[in-house]
């Protein structure tokens, strides 16, 4: 019972059906994590196949003309794929398999997670249901095109807000039914216990090799670590190492159009706690509980919840949470390219916006990784339209 | 709370008023031997898309929690039918367990069944319910082990909910074996009464399930597909109710 909470947050709030299935996959996951068998498939997948280890790559254009402290990427946007997904699409698919199962089910926003799922399904010869809000569907046409192509059936999901949230009502609703044969691929560290556990670890590679690598290019920790947060996976995975360091851990929200506006998605800086999505955590909501929409220029942080070990960092003071708005991002989008040739997720953006805020305040011996949790090359539509800031 | 061989109507509370929902629970009152009340979300996870609409439909005309209180403060006017409040967790959370549920109580509730939270999370929410005099109803799925059954049973003061199949609410056109099973597996292990809800939708199914050990049977999507279709919703969502619960038959 205890390992399911942080400190009060997380949980197993469900509907009674998804219990046993909940079970199911703590057991497997207890089991398959330390099988020998197991981690060396895993390893083989995630260096043959997508690319790992990602580097980290000293920003020195950038860091020098902010003039502050020393900016490192860790290039993410470089595993297969094009997001750190990946890392968790294979992982999980790898356990389904390990478990018999035959079905992928996932849910998406950006579609990101979508084709992470689809590329491992592929791989692993998995059918995979990828449910995509019907707004988002819309947004993204290149990667609902691409989860296609490898295999995968995109379904449009159209009650509610026809968003991720919508997307993971029906993911839940379908695996409630096929859970005997479908595994529920969940694409960040939120849902019921163990799925903020084993996204947290199948993603905390980002944060051990960003650790090992910048003690060996700088031979010293950093003094902070930034990464973005809509559900919080990638931030999660690269804090995770770091956590029982003298580390900086910074999260960055989704500002949109700025809290006062209630345009954003930051409910760990202007949500309240509750219960949803199977966990107990800071959400979105109205006074009488029912979850409100969000709104953010990335559709890959555009979610009303956050996962429970955030909660957890933010109330024991262990982990800092900042927003930065539409516009900040889209700006740091512009300057990381032009200056790095480096073109960022907006989702990444938010980080890199951040890390442009606070290194020209710090020294120049100190030192920022910024988690580059994504390439942008998903996200030219919507930067076209918006225009130049 | 209910007599054995009871029908229990589901209605979703402010779908698509509080007036209509006033009306639609005298309507089925008399043939019924407990009602469900269901309390309008956001994100319905558990629920099919019949019920779903109906919860938009709430929502989308202003449905507000002080609103199930008040239609329940008015149907204790004219019936003393038990009525249990179906909701999800969040509203509860957020409003906060104790006012919650002394309001659900001072309303005019008997009982509640919070749908996302299992037994192993209910400690302090069973400990307020029963100091506020309100009866728990949990939910057992098919696939619930027969050691969970009896905690579920044991936490139960109202009855034990049974699911009669793996998904979400709806009518179906037949309900699989595993449902009878299920029904004869929970009759051997629990004390209190139960009652089978999930894709129940004509008389066989309810007398089906009864035959197999049932005490109540639950009625929902069918109930809110033809009020939200119906031209006529009351007077035919009477006729339903009592073609469900074998009134008209008796007859």
């Amino acid at each position: 019972m205890d390992d399911m909470f942080f400190g009060r947050f997380g949980g197993q709030f469900v509907p009674e059906t998804l219990v046993e299935p909940l079970r199911e996959l703590e057991k497997a996951y207890k089991k398959f994590k330390d099988d020998p068998e197991f981690n060396e498939a895993l390893e083989y997948y995630l260096r043959n196949w997508a690319g790992r280890p990602t580097p980290l790559y000293y920003a020195e254009r950038l860091s020098k003309k902010l003039g502050g402290a020393k900016i490192y990427l860790k290039r993410e946007d470089l595993l297969h794929g094009g997001a750190h997904k990946t890392n968790n699409g294979i992982g999980q698919a790898l356990l389904a398999k390990f478990m018999g199962k035959e079905r992928l089910i996932a849910e998406t926003g950006a579609g990101q997670h979508g084709v992470a799922t689809a590329m491992a399904g592929a791989l692993l010869g998995m059918k995979v249901d990828v449910y995509m809000g019907a707004e988002d569907v819309e947004r993204q046409k290149m990667n609902v095109f691409r989860m296609g192509l490898l295999g995968a059936r995109v379904i449009p999901v159209e009650s509610g807000s026809r968003t991720l949230k919508d997307a993971i009502n029906e993911a839940l609703r379908d695996w409630v039914a096929t859970f005997e044969y479908s595994h529920y691929l969940i694409g960040s560290v939120v849902g019921p216990y163990p799925y903020p556990v084993i996204v947290r670890d199948f993603q905390s590679v980002i944060g051990r090799e960003a650790r090992e690598q910048i003690l060996e290019a700088e031979g010293t920790l950093p003094d902070a670590v930034v990464a973005c947060v809509g559900g919080g996976s990638n931030a999660m995975g690269i804090f995770y190492p770091f956590v029982n360091d003298k580390v900086r851990l910074i999260g960055v929200e989704a500002g949109g159009k700025g809290l006062e506006t209630g345009l954003h998605a930051a409910s760990l800086n202007a949500g309240e706690l509750g219960v949803f999505h199977g966990m107990l955590s800071y959400f979105l909501q109205n006074e009488e509980g029912q979850i409100t929409p969000t709104h953010s220029v990335s559709a890959g942080l555009d979610y009303p919840g956050v996962g429970p070990e955030h909660a957890y960092l933010k109330d024991s003071g262990r982990a800092e949470y900042v927003t930065v708005t539409d516009e900040e991002a889209l700006r740091a989008f512009h300057e990381l390219s032009r200056t790095e040739g480096i073109l960022p997720a907006l989702e990444s953006a938010h980080a890199v916006a951040y890390a442009m805020k606070i290194a020209p305040e710090m020294d120049k011996d100190e030192i920022i990784i910024v988690n580059l949790s994504g390439r942008g090359d998903k996200d030219l539509d919507i930067v076209r339209r918006v225009g130049n800031v | 709370m209910f007599e054995r061989g009871s029908l229990i109507p589901y209605l979703t509370a402010g779908d698509p008023s509080v007036e209509k929902t006033l009306e639609f629970l005298l309507a089925v009152e008399e043939f019924a031997g407990l009602i469900e009340l269901g309390i309008p979300f956001s994100d319905p996870m558990a629920d099919g898309k019949t019920i779903q609409e109906s919860h938009y439909r709430a929502l989308r005309n202003g449905f507000k929690l002080e609103d199930t209180f008040r239609i329940l403060r008015e149907f204790r006017r004219h019936s003393s039918t038990p009525v249990i409040l179906m909701t999800y967790y969040n509203p509860v959370f957020r409003t906060g367990v104790r006012r919650f549920l002394g309001e659900a109580k001072a309303s005019g509730a008997d009982g509640i069944l919070v749908v996302d939270l299992p037994v192993s999370h209910a400690g302090e929410f069973l400990d307020i319910a029963s100091e506020e005099g309100i009866k728990t109803v949990f939910l057992a799925a098919p696939n619930t082990p027969d050691e969970r059954l009896r905690e579920i049973d044991k936490a139960s003061t109202g009855f034990v909910y049974l699911i009669s199949l793996y998904g979400t609410t709806g009518a179906r056109d037949r309900l699989p074996e595993t449902a009878f099973e299920f029904v004869r597996r929970a009759r051997k292990i629990c004390n209190n009464k139960l009652a089978v809800g999930f894709g129940v939708s004509r008389r066989e199914q309810v007398e089906e399930l009864l035959r197999a050990g049932a005490d109540g049977v639950v009625v929902g999507s069918a109930l809110i597909e033809l009020i939200s279709r119906s031209e006529n919703p009351v007077e035919e969502l009477r006729k339903k109710v009592a073609e469900l619960s074998g009134y008209s038959k008796a007859l």
